[in-house]
């Protein structure tokens, strides 16, 4: 039976570089995948590509493009990315530019097509999280793409592209799409298509199934996640899979890494949306096979949905922020003044907000006060406030009353922090599918 | 004991939606985490932080639960005003739930 092996070399835009090029390396790998894009990634893109048309992608593009691309070539590795966030083609531009710089000849592909920001307005869809329509949003709305899937990257790759680069996609599509265009699983064979997307969802997050997001001193102990070793999947063509990483690199694939990340992010098990598929997780097995290799059987699936997801990006609010710590005894009883002169300044000055937080961090800023009311006194607390404003300069004046606890505030109030920034938030409409028309655009980089 | 003894746990995000996994270290303890990890133990434990209904969702397969919390996100992640606004930390709190043992384990 074919086996192919599919690398992970990035779980999110800002993730370390060198174990990806460890996987091209020394990982045997015949696809290398690099999941970027998070959530509300596109809309700030889409801002930037506003300001400069060939701007708008992944920031780290060119730094890991440049780090893998030559054993990438030399090995015969594909690539694929969502990188190209609101810009693809730029993506895909600047990647051949960089090949024939490195003087290696590489066919780039861009997917195009998943802004569907006209076809939500002519809609004027129902949003998701929120009572109210698209057109509420006005001139706050900036961008809405399609969470696409795997057929136009493995469209691409039949094509003959050595990169595959697009925009917004579902995540486990990702990984989909080299199975696709390996074996020629048929886009309507749902339990194959069900066991592509448990190996893509177990992957996308790369370190996350090796031993990251995992370590619990002497519950979950993991070696060396400074030299964190980031995942392979084995996939036959019958969608068998087998979990692994380069030997010798940190961290470890247990049954216990892949039973967290199997679940990491889903509800309904039974029912976890793909736009290729509705795949069913929940009779999946889990099974130790040798040292870091774990095999997973029993991925399922049933009829892809009708709809596609759209995440729209909008303009919600700004969110002002100011910290200051205290010591020693007596350090909570000044941290719990410091809140309540700020709370109490907040109203003397008119910084209107209805949505305001006071946190003692070290004591009950992360679960509220009800969770934690069980904890000792600390040596040391951080308070934080944050509030939720209609414009900059209110946000503003929400860290300068932390900031001026310096002076006017409790005995000993250090390290004051301040921030104010605009929020750029997602949610969620839902688009009849036939209204995204993805489309695959060559580049030659040579 | 802590469940945190018999069980471990990951906490995702989308939107203003937590999901957390209780996942039993042995198939042994499963039939523990069904009868006392109830979704209304887990909202209750997270008072203050969960607003919505908890539903809970079974994996024999792999002697898991999984909860998903709705608005447990301070609005969602995108928009919190929270420290942690992935609630990323969540997973840590629940393992403080307190089980239990059943006599034939004492």
């Amino acid at each position: 039976m074919r086996t192919i092996r599919i690398g992970s070399g990035a779980g999110y835009s800002g993730d370390r570089i060198e174990p990806a090029l460890e996987l091209a390396e020394k990982g045997d790998i015949q696809y290398l995948v690099f999941e970027c894009l998070g959530e509300r990634t596109v809309a700030l893109a889409q801002q930037a590509r506003l300001k400069d048309p060939e701007a708008g992608y992944d920031p780290l593009l060119e730094e890991r493009m440049r780090a893998v691309l030559p054993v990438c070539a030399s090995k015969g590795i594909k690539i694929v990315t969502n990188m190209g966030a609101a810009n693809p083609l730029a993506a895909a531009r600047k990647t051949a530019s960089l090949a024939r710089s490195m003087a290696l000849s590489l066919k780039v592909a861009a997917v195009v097509g998943d802004d569907v920001l006209d076809a939500c307005k002519q809609r004027d869809l129902p949003i998701m999280e929120f009572e109210g329509k698209i057109s509420q949003l006005g001139n706050r709305l900036i961008s809405a793409n399609a969470y696409l899937g795997a057929g136009p990257m493995a469209e691409a790759l039949d094509g003959g592209a050595d990169v595959v680069i697009t925009g917004r996609a579902s995540d486990p599509a990702l990984f989909l799409a080299p199975l696709i265009h390996a074996f020629g699983w048929r886009m309507d064979d749902w339990t194959l298509l069900g066991k592509g997307i448990v190996a893509g969802h177990l992957l996308e997050c790369a370190g996350q199934v090796t031993g990251g997001y995992f370590a619990d001193p002497h519950f979950k102990d993991v070696e060396n996640l400074a030299r964190l070793g980031f995942p392979i999947g084995e996939v036959g063509e019958d969608g068998s899979l087998v979990i692994t990483k380069v030997e010798g690199s940190g961290g470890a694939v247990t049954a216990q890494t892949c039973k967290e990340q199997l679940l990491y992010e889903v509800h309904d098990p039974t029912r976890y949306l793909q736009p290729d598929v509705t795949a069913d997780f929940s009779q999946v097995t889990v099974e130790e096979i040798g040292k870091d290799r774990v095999r997973i059987s029993g991925g399922r699936g049933s009829e892809r949905p009708a709809t596609l997801k759209v995440s729209v990006g909008y303009v919600d609010s700004f969110i002002g922020e100011g910290q200051m710590s205290y010591a020693g005894p007596g350090a909570l009883a000044r941290g719990r003044l410091a809140l309540d002169i700020v709370r109490e300044r907040l109203k003397l000055t008119g910084v209107a907000t209805n949505e305001l937080r006071f946190d003692l961090i070290g004591v009950d800023s992360l679960h509220g006060a009800q969770v934690s009311s069980h904890a000792n006194e600390p040596y040391e607390v951080r308070v934080r406030v944050a509030g939720r404003t209609d414009n900059l300069r209110k946000a503003i004046r929400i860290g300068n009353e932390v900031e001026t606890l310096y002076t006017n505030g409790p005995a000993g109030g250090g390290g004051a922090y301040k921030s104010a920034r605009d929020v750029v938030a997602v949610a969620s409409v839902l688009l009849p599918r036939e209204l995204a028309q993805p489309q695959v655009q060559f580049i030659e980089g040579k | 004991m802590k469940l945190r003894e018999i069980a471990h746990s990951r906490t995702g995000d989308k939107g203003n939606i937590s999901n957390i996994s209780v996942i039993a270290y042995d198939e042994k303890d499963y039939p523990l985490l069904l009868a006392q990890v109830t979704p209304a133990r887990v909202k209750a434990h997270f008072a203050g932080v969960v607003e919505g209904e908890v539903v809970r969702y079974e994996l024999p397969k792999i002697f898991a639960l999984n909860f998903v919390m709705d608005r447990a996100l301070g609005g969602g992640v995108t928009r919190s005003l929270a420290l942690d606004a992935h609630g990323k930390s969540l997973s840590s709190a629940l393992l403080d739930l307190e089980i239990d043992a059943v006599p034939d384990r004492l």
